[in-house]
């Protein structure tokens, strides 16, 4: 997909976070994000997204990877969702077994993709939980 | 002259990258990474590789670092700092070391320490061709940006 054929979702006012703890995945991920007009935000892993929540912060969408350290991500989305929060949270991780995909999900997921990720999942993630209609 | 300096480099930089798409260095993910550098990130390719390059650095010593203990036994931590690697490498399309990674966390996951140790051997050995082909892939590049900049003066 060519730059002009991408969405500009920045009249939306979407809000992202990026939950991960690779700084690789964390630049990649952000830049996706604003390649699509998202505005988003980053952190380091699943504790520093519930503070960032306990301080009144709030998203439209969240990119939470699996494997961090302190908090996972299963951690993390069990807690957000014990706090209240509604935000479309979307699983990202680079393997997941069937038994541990299912996990994620019951945590409190509304979608999960495999990393790495692409301009193409992205916009499947946004189209799936309506962020996004493709014409 | 000048312009045909700025192809000559050009033609180099197309080369280099095809043979590297063709040896499985590279995947289509690192096209990914080109497509996202613009205006407002013009060393974003550069950027995030040495990025990648410094966490993976960091990563491989620790391996070493833990394989080395004569008392070691923790497979956990060396399929994390693994997971990590793989994860990083695919997302900047370094096939050849994703690969190589992957094969040295089922060793792990095996509790295999010759294996560990001959992997890691794998890891690093395919970690330094690809920086090397990098580094020589960003000199090209560089090159290039000045010819184009001494051929278009302000």
């Amino acid at each position: 997909m060519t730059r002009e054929e991408l969405p500009n979702l920045a009249e939306s006012k979407l809000t992202a976070l990026v939950v991960d703890d690779n700084f690789v995945n964390q630049s990649i991920h952000q830049k996706l994000l604003a390649r699509l007009g998202i505005q988003n935000d980053v952190v380091c892993n699943g504790k520093e997204a519930v503070d960032a929540h306990c301080s009144g912060r709030n998203y439209d969408l969240i990119l939470m990877d699996m494997d961090m350290p302190i908090m996972n991500g299963i951690q993390a989305t069990k807690r957000l969702r014990e706090m209240g929060i509604e935000s479309k949270i979307a699983g990202v991780t680079t393997r997941a077994n069937e038994g541990e995909k299912k996990e994620f999900m019951e945590a409190g997921l509304n979608d999960f993709q495999e990393k790495p990720l692409t301009i193409s999942k992205l916009l499947s993630i946004l189209h799936k939980l309506d962020f996004y209609v493709q014409t | 002259m000048l312009g045909l300096g700025v192809d000559r480099l050009q033609a180099d930089i197309n080369r280099l990258l095809a043979s590297l798409f063709h040896q499985g260095v590279l995947d289509e993910h690192f096209l990914q990474l080109q497509q996202l550098q613009d205006e407002t990130s013009p060393n974003f390719v550069y950027d995030v590789i040495n990025i990648y390059f410094d966490e993976s650095e960091k990563l491989l010593r620790n391996l070493r670092l833990l394989l080395m203990d004569r008392e070691f036994s923790d497979y956990k931590k060396i399929g994390l700092h693994l997971n990590q690697l793989v994860g990083s490498s695919s997302s900047i399309g370094a096939r050849r070391v994703r690969n190589v990674c992957v094969a040295f966390r089922s060793a792990s996951e095996l509790s295999n320490r010759p294996g560990c140790l001959r992997g890691l051997e794998v890891v690093e050995h395919e970690y330094h061709y690809l920086k090397n082909m990098m580094h020589e892939l960003f000199q090209l590049e560089q090159q290039r940006l000045l010819a184009a900049g001494v051929r278009y003066p302000i």
